[in-house]
């Protein structure tokens, strides 16, 4: 292949791997921060223990990460009909990466979250603050550094489910890779595509490790 | 000012149970630093957790202010406690934020507006010596400046009580002092109360109105210090006026403010005695110089003399 011939379906299949990883981020973010915090609140010792409660999330959790994605990817099927109305293209893999990856987020956020002092969140709680701030307040600002290199590894573990989502029809380019690399023996296409990838990823994780450094350096 | 009576914290540890207070008195008065004595393991931690409710007594009543704070509901507690400050072992600051930041908290908490907010910040800065630190972030701070810090940001919510949790405990000998002075100015400047805890001895000597001693969940003996020190078999004395162990017959004298009279030359030449010392300590404790002689008392008018050291306000203690 030529790389006139290379250059649109490459543009095409970047384009279409970004559109997944920006949607499923997003959503990732949006179920697996609360359901993070959730998990440390509720946890025994916690600002609002509920030992059932958080014995449930951490099953529900633990579930979502014992499926291998591609499997996830296909079980959640029905789920992808009723949410995006069609069951393949781009928008529609980006309901198993949430489902993916929102549960990972979620220990990260955990883990994250554990790292501040308990001594700082009674120092708070003895100033008479309550709850919600010192969610707010306390626990996200000081985690920041831990949620931001949770969130780094995040992308780039969506980056790599996404190359899985030709299976759902979703394009990207680890689709590309398959389609033309493997089934169509095209080795120069792999191999740029191979390189977008590593690129792609290496600023993500650059981008990441320079925004926590500076959070935690204060 | 504090009023703690009949103070239990029972934990349950995996179908045990463990006493933390066995049932503890407290009461601090208006305008005095209280401090509490005790080895780690002693209970004094859990005791002051109990003072603003971050722990939860078993049993037993907390008053601060006249407001009994384990009758108050949530929110209520949590209005109570803005006006208790309180002050950490590892200053607990949020790193986060800046010194002036972090100051601000509290005040963020209460609800008060940002120009105030700020007023009052740099108002608090200038009080405990940081004013040209505001901006700095507290990883920038030695442990003396943090410790500075987490005593302004106690002080936000004009507390009339400050609760010190081994507030010097982290910090080398020479901060230790500029602290303790901080908060024995504190206390002096602006009525406030404090009670603290520490395992260290000098705290108690230097800052202390009043202490109490704890060991195993229990308050052993608590008081005034100088009565405390006057009262026989006082653990207090024991500790602050390190002595051999006496030997049978050892008269144990202490004195409480009279460290300046001539006594043992008094008796001496009145009752014919020999007096061979054993040995000595002397303190400035509570504005007072305190302190304890060990002696051999042999010959003359042996029981006389005792009687007449003991008229004179002295605490003798003869070694059976």
């Amino acid at each position: 292949m030529t790389w006139d011939e290379m250059s649109p379906l490459l543009l095409e299949a970047t384009g279409q791997t970004a559109q997944m990883v920006v949607w499923s981020t997003l959503f990732t973010v949006l179920f697996g921060l609360p359901l993070g915090i959730a998990l440390v609140v509720t946890d025994r010792g916690g600002l609002l223990p509920s030992p059932v409660l958080n014995r449930v999330l951490g099953l529900v959790v633990n579930l979502g990460r014992s499926l291998p994605f591609i499997v996830l990817m296909i079980a959640v099927i029905p789920l992808t009909r009723l949410i995006v109305g069609t069951t393949i293209g781009t928008f529609a893999a980006v309901v198993p990466l949430t489902l993916g990856a929102a549960p990972f987020f979620a220990r990260l956020v955990e883990t994250a979250l554990r790292e501040v002092g308990r001594d700082t969140v009674q120092a708070a709680q003895a100033m008479g603050a309550g709850r919600g701030t010192i969610i707010g307040k306390v626990l996200l600002p000081e985690a920041m550094p831990g949620l931001v290199a949770g969130l780094t590894v995040t992308v780039v573990a969506l980056i790599s489910y996404s190359a899985m989502a030709g299976a759902i029809g979703g394009g990207g380019l680890g689709d590309l890779a398959i389609r033309y690399g493997y089934q169509r023996f095209e080795t120069t296409l792999m191999v740029v595509t191979v390189v977008v990838l590593v690129v792609i990823v290496q600023l993500v994780q650059t981008l990441g490790d320079v925004v926590a450094r500076r959070l935690a350096r204060r | 000012m504090i009023d703690v009576s009949g103070l239990r914290k029972v934990y349950r540890d995996r179908g045990r149970e463990v006493v933390a207070l066995g049932g503890v008195d407290l009461r601090v008065r208006e305008g005095e630093i209280f401090g509490v004595l005790g080895q780690s393991g002693a209970g004094k931690s859990t005791l002051l957790r109990c003072v603003n409710l971050l722990e939860r007594p078993t049993e037993g009543t907390v008053s601060v202010a006249g407001q009994e704070l384990t009758a108050l509901r949530e929110g209520e507690l949590r209005r109570a406690r803005q006006r208790i400050g309180m002050i950490h072992q590892h200053f607990a600051l949020l790193s986060s934020r800046t010194v002036a930041g972090n100051v601000a908290f509290p005040l963020e908490v209460m609800g008060v507006g940002r120009a105030e907010r700020a007023r009052r910040v740099a108002e608090l800065l200038e009080l405990v010596g940081l004013a040209d630190k505001a901006g700095a972030h507290p990883a920038q701070l030695s442990g003396g400046q943090k410790q500075r810090v987490g005593i302004a940001r106690a002080l936000a919510g004009n507390p009339s009580v400050l609760l010190s949790d081994e507030a010097t405990s982290a910090l080398d000998p020479a901060t230790t002092q500029s602290i303790l002075s901080l908060l024995r100015n504190l206390n002096r400047e602006l009525g406030l109360t404090i009670l603290l805890i520490t395992h260290e001895m000098h705290v108690v000597k230097g800052i202390c109105d009043s202490v109490a001693v704890m060991r195993d969940g229990l308050v052993e003996e608590s008081g005034a210090i100088p009565e405390l020190i006057a009262r026989p078999g006082s653990r207090l004395a024991a500790e602050l006026f390190p002595l051999p162990r006496p030997e049978a017959g050892n008269v144990t004298i202490t004195f409480t403010g009279q460290a300046d009279e001539p006594v043992v030359s008094e008796i001496v030449r009145k009752f014919d005695v020999d007096v061979n010392i054993l040995g000595g300590v002397l303190e400035e404790v509570a504005g007072v110089s305190a302190g304890r002689l060990r002696v051999r008392l042999t010959g003359g008018e042996r029981e006389a003399a005792l009687d007449y050291l003991t008229e004179r306000g002295l605490l003798v203690e003869v070694t059976p």
